[in-house]
């Protein structure tokens, strides 16, 4: 799959113009502040603006062009809008089937009973939306969107209307249905901490333009992108479990470039996870650190150093194996041990997150 | 039973009334609906003269509309020569002028209901049923005609009473003949001019009767839709 689109959006405020190609599998996460243009870009996406100057392609297919427009109905789309409007006068499961009746059964793909198995609704569908909580309602939404099996999955801000408690119950069925299903998403976010979580890809906007677009684990970490000199920066690393340690109440994943312990997990070993690691946990040293307290070191080559926005603090990037790990340290250290490109040194990590 | 209560002109009058309020208010659902829809979604700037236009019949003294319908449907007037020309009979004095006149006389009592209810629908509804593949024409069928329910009874049923007591513009176009034009509002004043005030008290409070019923049952539907469709928060 691939979809390309350039737009060309302009209103008396604001104006939006993206040129772009999404990556055909994955979660390409479209990142960027309230305001960016990111709700708009996906509704071009879903036809949901016509009259507006778009080009939009979807395989060999023209969705939209100077002279033609599919409409909203006819796209193979689905669509999971922030607020989770089931529609108030059906029942749960009469809200899921609306978008599966109007689908021909030779084009269906997923079938009612894995959607609500994936969704965990069983023993939802006879209630009405005011009968369930938000984070239900939207998971009816996101199974409703599941059911038209649409060759792309846009989620508007999924989570941002939902309380702390709802979000964290629903990014685990988001990371099922990624692992699951083969439906390319596009996740439009403006909290740093659901992209690292989820995205593969990641398109950065910045005031109606792209301003960079690559592998989310090398965007959050490139030094001249904003994301980088957040107070949350880090990096993620993709890992597998190799082992459990029941004595210590640890677990080992592999990442490519070393072994990292974490606290124990349920998970099976050989199951892949992903890891955050924060940029300020992260200490450098010349020599492998003796009579530390901190378990987990990995051996790098510095990529770069960049200020931060404050004068004291550098980022320093580190190619762990093909991956960079991003350390924020202080000017002085900096200079004292004369960090800089090409220098073999090693990553003490305070801190490993597991995030799925 | 009915027949000792009521004369056989009396129930004439309301078979009428009856025919006519109900024959109203079916056209008036056909009619109203895709223009309250224009209405409500146009962005276009013919949308108040719409309104104004819809609306009029509301201000107006009935004889006056009569007036204007009465010259538009008489043999001189667009109407009538039209009627003419189609070989048709002229619709003044007879029940088709009737109809005529109750459907242009009580539009604004179906429109307005149908238009507010239409426009507090938004627009998010509609894109969500989009998104699920569901065509214009399916769309209001399927979300918003049922969201809207409220509107279609409401407009239905005011339509229907306001119809029933319809007096100045049935005179004016139907000229009070019995059997053919005169509907139980023109009987009841029949009945008064004559001095019969116990006709004119069987039929006044079978319209009184009639009119509280209906709008007793669409204030506790509504009641049952909004209960039914409330979402908290």
């Amino acid at each position: 799959m691939s979809l390309q689109f350039d737009i060309d959006w302009a209103r008396s405020d604001f104006q939006l113009q993206v040129a772009c190609e999404f990556a055909g599998h994955g979660i390409t996460g479209l990142f960027g502040r309230s305001g960016a243009g990111k709700t708009t870009v996906l509704r071009c996406i879903a036809g949901l603006e016509p009259g507006t100057h778009a080009r939009v392609r979807f395989n060999d297919e023209v969705w939209q062009d100077s002279s033609k427009f599919v409409p909203a109905h006819r796209r193979p789309v689905g669509f999971v809008f922030q607020e989770a409007d089931l529609f108030p006068h059906l029942d749960a499961r009469a809200n899921l089937q609306y978008g599966l009746k109007r689908v021909p059964a030779a084009q269906r793909r997923i079938v009612f009973e894995q959607a609500v198995e994936y969704m965990g609704l069983q023993g939802l569908l006879e209630h009405r939306a005011g009968q369930l909580s938000g984070g239900q309602r939207q998971r009816v939404a996101i199974a409703r969107a599941l059911l038209t099996s649409p060759a792309l999955l846009l989620l508007d801000e999924p989570l941002s209307s939902l309380d702390l408690e709802s979000r964290a119950d629903i990014l685990p069925y988001l990371e099922r249905l990624h692992a699951e299903l083969s439906i390319p998403m596009v996740y439009v976010s403006h909290e740093i901490g659901e992209v690292m979580r989820i995205a593969d890809h990641l398109v950065l906007l910045e005031a109606g333009r792209v301003r960079a677009v690559g592998p989310v684990h090398e965007l959050l970490t490139r030094p001249d992108l904003p994301l980088a000199h957040l107070d949350s920066a880090g990096s993620i690393f993709q890992g597998v479990i190799v082992e459990h340690d029941p004595r210590y109440h640890l677990s080992y994943l592999d990442i490519p470039g070393g072994r990292v312990a974490i606290s124990r997990q349920a998970g099976g070993l050989g199951q892949p996870v992903r890891v955050r690691i924060d940029a300020r946990d992260v200490s450098l040293a010349l020599k492998p650190p003796e009579l530390s307290s901190i378990t987990n070191v990995l051996a790098g080559t510095v990529l770069d150093v960049t200020a931060d926005r404050d004068p004291a603090q550098c980022l320093v990037r580190i190619a762990i194996g093909d991956r960079p790990l991003l350390a924020r340290i202080t000017q002085r250290s900096v200079a004292q041990l004369q960090i800089a490109p090409g220098l073999r040194l090693y990553a003490q990590i305070k801190s490993v997150a597991l995030m799925d | 039973m009915i027949g000792s209560l009521y004369s056989s002109d009396d129930l004439v009058a309301l078979w009428i009334s009856l025919r006519l309020a109900t024959l109203t208010v079916l056209l008036l659902l056909l009619l109203c609906t895709p223009i309250a829809w224009w209405l409500a979604t146009t962005r276009s700037r013919l949308r108040v003269i719409g309104e104004a236009t819809a609306a009029l019949p509301l201000v107006l003294p009935p004889t006056v509309l009569g007036f204007y319908l009465l010259l538009f449907l008489g043999p001189h007037g667009w109407g009538g020569t039209l009627m003419h020309t189609l070989g048709l009979q002229p619709l003044s004095f007879s029940f088709g002028g009737l109809l005529f006149g109750s459907v242009v006389y009580s539009m604004p009592f179906m429109m307005q209901p149908l238009q507010n209810s239409f426009q507090s629908l938004g627009v998010r509804q509609l894109e969500i049923a989009a998104t699920l593949r569901a065509s214009p024409l399916d769309r209001f069928f399927s979300v918003a005609a049922p969201l809207a329910r409220r509107g279609f009874i409401t407009g239905s049923a005011l339509t229907f009473a306001h119809t029933l007591g319809e007096f100045g513009v049935v005179l004016m176009l139907g000229g009070n003949i019995p059997g053919r034009t005169q509907t139980a509002s023109i009987a009841i004043y029949n009945h008064v001019e004559a001095f019969d005030y116990a006709g004119a008290k069987r039929l006044s409070i079978t319209l009184l009767l009639a009119c509280f019923t209906l709008l007793l049952l669409v204030y506790a539907s509504n009641r049952r839709a909004r209960e039914a469709t409330a979402v908290p928060g």
